[in-house]
């Protein structure tokens, strides 16, 4: 749960059609999803990834859709957490699920621009940003969200109680 | 404390007693949906639950309505994905052919969802049956698995918003104006991990399929859910749809809201939602002249007969503008057939429009329907988000079945009242 990588900043209300179009929702390969993360905000916008990197996002991240190509696809393109203002319900709950880390600032994200070099520490909920000297902190994950990724996820959370 | 609609319906689902917003609950569920895009994903997290079976095969409804007709190889593969699923499962409601519908207009139709029900489905705009007080809301197809498997999910317990609807609806003024109008002030993320609940003495005015239409978008405020008091349009609606054994549900005297909305709907000019939220909302008049190439009737939001009647209604002897591409999708067979008996298919073919298949196809740039940059649409549906419906560089306006057709006939955005 520690990453080091550089932020690409996307702005507010990005909603999963921006995040993977209709058009790709023929597959669930997370590849082939994240070739095409975020192709509906800008064409070839995955481009400037490298894997690694951290996603910044608004308000009201992942709204729209239910989609969970959405997360797929966003680490399919080799980022493995975003930071936000907010995010949308069923994209919060989607992210975990998938193993996409999710962390809210509220209004503190104004401190984290497009480039930066970030570290995170995601259980200290600390976010550490080396080109600005600044550290940001995250609200806490909710327990039971918590308690889901320690079991290893949904996944293995019913595969133990359907067994 | 009483209890608001949200909390009312979750109780009688949930073994722990709820006592505020915000507590994590276990709940079961009463039915799980899934569509052909979401069924697949749903389908690979099941196999790795290795879940021997679903909970109860009569309690899931997989409804491929997206990419349907199959508009390509790769759809029909993963169409393909689900029927085996389905057929393995035995699953009772599985939707696909001649029978398959728009999964918010059809489930409904069938009887499956209605008051009381808690209702999870892998498909954000599941929230319609709030129109028919189910606590319904969307998730992602893991979580869809997950409550396939156990029959059993979890919910934050969510703040309800209460919205307290006035006055009377004028003549060319739609449930879909009133729910736009509620979204251009509370904004995309005025109802995040928030319930709306209806109430006030407009929703007498209201049908069961008017109240679907707004319970429908309750998504594009950031809501979980929507929710509709059950009363005797609800019961009549269901018992004609082939439920017995509902009852009347309200919320009680003292429950709790965290924030309170007035809407007076008297006076209130069609609305329309323009480029590129849903919630950047104006009155029909105040727009200026904006041309559109296509129109697009149909939807969960706005495909059902009263909407078709409505369109029928403006277009009845009139011509769809040359230059505009007027696109009409019954939202189910059952209202294809509605339409064709009551002569509705033969007013729009005689004005100039197509009629597809019922599907979702365009409403999220699928098929049937897909826009060049630079064109603009007007359409019924419930999302203008950029290059929703196509390319990136193209609009999308979103309106009533009403403005709709009267935008078909003038080939640029126009009041009802004013072709």
């Amino acid at each position: 749960m520690h990453f080091k990588g550089k932020a690409h900043k996307v702005g507010d209300h990005i909603d999963t059609d921006a995040i993977i179009p209709a058009r790709f929702l023929v597959t669930t390969d997370p590849e082939e999803l994240g070739r095409n993360c975020m192709a509906g905000l800008e064409e070839n916008w995955v481009s400037r990834i490298n894997k690694g990197d951290i996603l910044l996002g608004g308000k009201n991240f992942g709204c729209g859709s239910s989609r969970e190509h959405a997360p797929i696809a966003i680490l399919g393109a080799g980022i493995p957490v975003v930071v936000a203002h907010s995010f949308a319900r069923i994209f919060y709950r989607n992210g975990f699920n998938m193993g996409l880390v999710l962390l809210e600032v509220g209004d503190e994200i104004s401190r984290l621009s497009d480039g930066d070099e970030l570290e995170i520490k995601a259980l200290e909920g600390k976010i550490i940003n080396h080109t600005t000297g600044d550290t940001v902190n995250s609200l806490p994950v909710p327990e039971f969200m918590a308690d889901i990724l320690a079991k290893g996820g949904l996944i293995n959370y019913v595969r133990e109680k359907a067994a | 404390m009483g209890k608001n609609l949200a909390e009312k319906i979750l109780q009688k689902h949930s073994p722990e007693e709820i006592k505020k917003p915000g507590q994590i609950i276990p709940c079961r569920v009463s039915l799980v949906l899934a569509n052909d895009i979401t069924a697949p994903l749903a389908v690979d997290s099941f196999r790795k639950m290795q879940a021997p079976r679903v909970f109860d095969a009569d309690k899931i409804a997989l409804v491929c309505d997206h990419f349907t007709p199959n508009k390509d190889i790769a759809s029909a593969e993963q169409v393909q994905k689900v029927r085996r699923f389905a057929r393995e499962m035995n699953i009772t409601h599985y939707y696909e052919g001649g029978n398959v519908g728009v999964e918010h207009a059809l489930l409904p139709e069938l009887g499956l969802v209605g008051p009381g029900d808690v209702v999870v489905g892998a498909d954000s705009h599941t929230c319609t049956y709030g129109g028919l007080g189910a606590f319904a809301t969307g998730m992602g197809s893991t979580d869809i698995a997950a409550a396939m498997a156990l029959g059993e999910t979890w919910f934050k317990i969510p703040e309800t918003i209460r919205v307290n609807m006035n006055g009377s609806l004028d003549e060319f003024t739609t449930s879909k104006d009133l729910i736009l109008n509620l979204i251009g002030r509370i904004k995309v993320d005025g109802a995040l991990y928030r319930a709306l609940e209806f109430a006030g003495d407009t929703l007498a005015e209201l049908d069961a399929e008017a109240r679907m239409t707004m319970a429908n978008m309750a998504i594009e405020a950031g809501g979980k859910a929507g929710l509709f008091p059950v009363d005797q349009v609800t019961l009549d609606y269901c018992r004609e749809h082939g439920r017995l054994g509902d009852d009347l549900l309200e919320p009680d005297g003292q429950a709790g809201y965290c924030m309170q909305v007035d809407m007076q709907v008297s006076g209130m000019p069609p609305q329309i939602a323009c480029p590129h939220l849903p919630d950047n909302v104006a009155g029909v008049d105040d727009l200026g002249e904006i041309k559109v190439d296509q129109v697009v009737l149909g939807s969960c939001t706005n495909g059902r007969i009263s909407d078709l009647r409505q369109a029928a209604h403006i277009l009845k002897d009139r011509k769809v503008d040359k230059n505009v591409r007027f696109i009409v999708l019954p939202a189910t067979p059952k209202i294809y057939a509605q339409a064709l008996e009551e002569g509705l298919l033969e007013i729009f073919l005689k004005a100039g429009g197509i009629i597809g298949p019922p599907t979702c196809g365009p409403c999220l740039g699928g098929h049937m329907g897909i826009l060049a940059s630079g064109e603009t649409c007007l359409a019924t549906t419930n999302r203008n988000f950029k290059g929703r419906m196509g390319s990136l560089e193209s609009k999308v306006y979103l309106g009533s079945p009403y403005v709709a057709a009267s935008t078909a006939v003038a080939g640029r955005i126009i009041h009802p009242a004013r072709v």
